[in-house]
């Protein structure tokens, strides 16, 4: 449209005045310049679109599902999406893989949420959690340097076809388990997702009535999330520096094992480190999270996907119970969002830092290693010369 | 010899490397595990009561869960007592704890902790002894504890406005899904949902074990009824959260509140609740 504005070749300016063809080169400008702003509403409307999902209102696993995509187009070279198992109803178990790209095989972290439907906060923190890191690597060093040298695995809803159920209406609300039928002679759905992983399967915390809650399936990992995950995580065990599991509720960060006669290679370890997350959710609004093995501060469970993970040899595994202590229980109000997934942050940014450091922060102490090995050799040598 | 001392310096300042990543010393075969003790067919069928038969006796860890239910019971005896439409009392922190066994069949609590209502955030510490029946002919737990400080919040006009305006008013009110499927509630629909949460209070206390944690995890219904009576009543449905088997758990029952008399439930039924778990049901 403004390009007749600019005027006509072949015809010279004062006929074109004349002609009333010639127009001011103000109005030209005007013309290009609300052009010009008229196709930047278009795009900032859609980006200002973007720029207001709302983390801190529970969101429905079609909202879920179109974030993901979306963060892939705001992200595309640090965000992928992977697709990594089907559940029962056939859909798709995704997960976001995001770190910056260094061409070689990384180390990585692992974050899951939504394994139990009924515990809407936990995949609200998985959203806030990729958000956060997203943000953050740009401006804070630390965690550049941990996009770098490892990826994070985040799976926002591992049950999908549960979380779907609770939203279907309020009698559905409080489902836990997933939505597979069982055996074909029982009368309920679903199976504990968190009892079904192969460690210690069914021997504790557990009931066989398949209509009971914390049924563990008919064998481990009969359950299509559950094989998702080994499969994903068996195949890579060795990469995983950090697994943890979110869920809710209770304020407790559970070390394994749910079984009480077995006790972790590097319990000291994984204690010392979750009292240190602990302390740092602490320090963001005040809230104590209890921390301990389960069957010392919960209860004796098996078959959770923390016990599984660390028989698999990922040193550092870790269950988060988020807010609140049962006032609201599973249904935490919206306007408490924000400041649980800011405590939980702080206190899974604290343990997979330290898994980072553990393993890359060595690089000094190797290099000292090393030096201390030429000087001594040469040491020697100098001390045969002379 | 100064070589050696550089090099010591290095040393303690850089520290010796800890190992990264290990092989896993436990492997995915659990029977394998260095800590493992075989399970034998009969123990993987038993429900989750096994383990729990060991219970701790004498000083308790404040922060281990014999401590913690003892505590939950001592917070559904107190919302019996003391609890309002406008005050609601929750466990803070257990401070200390002791168990013993009284008889065969009995065990004995005694506990320090610190309580808040948590409409008016105001904190009591608080001492509480109670015990548990255990093996056949189960009975509530008994409980014996004063928090006094919690009565000093004055209360008593918020509950006479709230008693004058359903005790008068034309219609009877009702309230379903408190909390909402979002975790809201209603301003003025508060009240009713913390009197749900002090009904259930008594079946939690009467239900509960050394092995169960309760908490409200909604209350479905709540239905005022026509009385004559100087008190309001109610029709109630909640749902109880059971920590440790992790069921829902339905009730419905029948209680009255005013201002003078508190709580007091006159029927309480458990009902058996299905529907939401079963496949389409064959045809009879």
């Amino acid at each position: 449209m403004c390009i007749s504005l600019l005027g006509f070749p072949g015809i010279s300016k004062a006929d074109q005045y004349r002609q009333g063809l010639y127009f001011h080169k103000e109005t030209m400008l005007n013309c290009l310049g609300m052009s010009f702003v008229l196709l930047l509403s278009a795009v900032g409307a859609a980006t200002v679109e973007r720029a207001q999902y709302d983390y801190y209102k529970y969101h429905p696993m079609s909202e879920i599902t179109s974030w993901m995509e979306q963060m892939v187009k705001d992200h595309p070279d640090v965000v992928t999406v992977v697709k990594y198992g089907k559940t029962y109803e056939s859909r798709d178990i995704s997960l976001l893989k995001i770190g910056l790209n260094t061409g070689k095989e990384k180390k990585a972290i692992w974050v899951d949420c939504g394994i139990h439907a009924r515990e809407w906060i936990a995949p609200a923190f998985c959203q806030y959690f990729v958000r956060e890191i997203l943000q953050t690597y740009k401006t804070d060093a630390k965690m550049e340097e941990m996009m770098k040298n490892v990826d994070f695995y985040v799976t926002p809803v591992l049950n999908i076809d549960g979380y779907i159920y609770t939203w279907e209406n309020e009698t559905t609300r409080l489902w836990r388990k997933n939505r597979s039928p069982g055996p074909e002679d029982c009368a309920c759905y679903g199976t504990d997702l968190n009892r079904n992983f192969d460690a210690n399967w069914g021997t504790v915390g557990v009931s066989f009535d398949c209509c009971s809650n914390t049924y563990p399936g008919t064998k481990p990992a009969s359950e299509p999330e559950a094989k998702a995950v080994t499969e994903f995580v068996g195949s890579r065990k060795d990469i995983f520096l950090c697994f943890l599991t979110i869920h809710s509720y209770g304020q407790l960060i559970l070390v394994p094992y749910g079984h009480p006669n077995y006790t972790a290679p590097n319990y000291d370890e994984l204690m010392m480190v979750g009292k240190g997350a602990a302390e740092a959710v602490w320090k963001v609004h005040g809230m104590n999270y209890t921390v301990g093995a389960s069957p010392d501060v919960l209860y004796a469970n098996s078959g959770s996907s923390r016990d599984w993970a660390r028989m698999q040899g990922i040193p550092l595994t870790f269950t988060f119970e988020l807010r609140d202590n049962g006032t609201y229980g599973f249904k935490l109000p919206e306007d408490q969002i924000q400041p649980t997934c800011e405590e939980a942050y702080s206190g899974a940014l604290h343990i997979i830092t330290y898994a980072h450091d553990k393993t890359f922060s060595g690089a000094v102490a190797n290099a000292a290693v090393t030096l201390w090995s030429i000087l001594l050799a040469a040491g020697v040598t100098g001390a045969t010369l002379m | 010899m100064r070589l050696v001392v550089v090099l010591a310096v290095l040393m303690g300042v850089s520290g010796i490397p800890d190992v990264t990543i290990s092989p896993p010393t436990a492997s995915a075969d659990t029977s394998a595990h260095p800590n493992s003790i075989p399970e034998t067919a009969d123990e993987s069928e038993q429900m989750e009561g096994a383990e729990e038969d060991v219970m701790a006796t004498g000083e308790l860890n404040p922060n281990h869960y014999p401590a913690r239910r003892a505590a939950q019971v001592v917070q559904h005896y107190l919302n019996t007592r003391y609890g309002s439409p406008f005050r609601l009392i929750g466990v803070q922190t257990v401070h200390s704890g002791n168990a013993e066994d009284v008889t065969d069949s009995r065990r004995k609590y005694q506990l320090e902790l610190s309580v808040n209502d948590i409409i008016s955030n105001t904190t009591q510490t608080c001492s509480a002894e109670l015990s548990f029946t255990k093996g056949k002919g189960q009975q509530p737990p008994e409980v014996k504890a004063s928090c006094e400080e919690l009565l000093k919040i004055d209360i008593k006009a918020q509950e006479e406005a709230l008693y004058q305006k359903y005790k008068t008013s034309q219609t009877l009110m009702s309230a379903q899904y408190l909390p909402d499927s979002h975790g809201h509630i209603k301003p003025d629909m508060e009240p009713f949902w913390h009197l749900g949460i002090l009904a259930s209070s008594f079946i939690m206390l009467n239900e509960s074990t050394e092995n169960t944690l309760y908490n409200v995890a909604q209350v479905a219904n709540i239905t005022q009824l026509t009385t004559e009576e100087d008190h309001l009543e109610f029709d109630c449905h909640t749902l109880l959260h059971e920590m440790v088997s992790q069921e829902i758990i339905h009730w419905k029952m029948l209680f009255t509140w005013s201002p003078a008399e508190g709580v007091k439930v006159l029927q309480m039924k458990r009902l058996p609740h299905r529907h939401e778990r079963e496949k389409s049901p064959k045809t009879n």
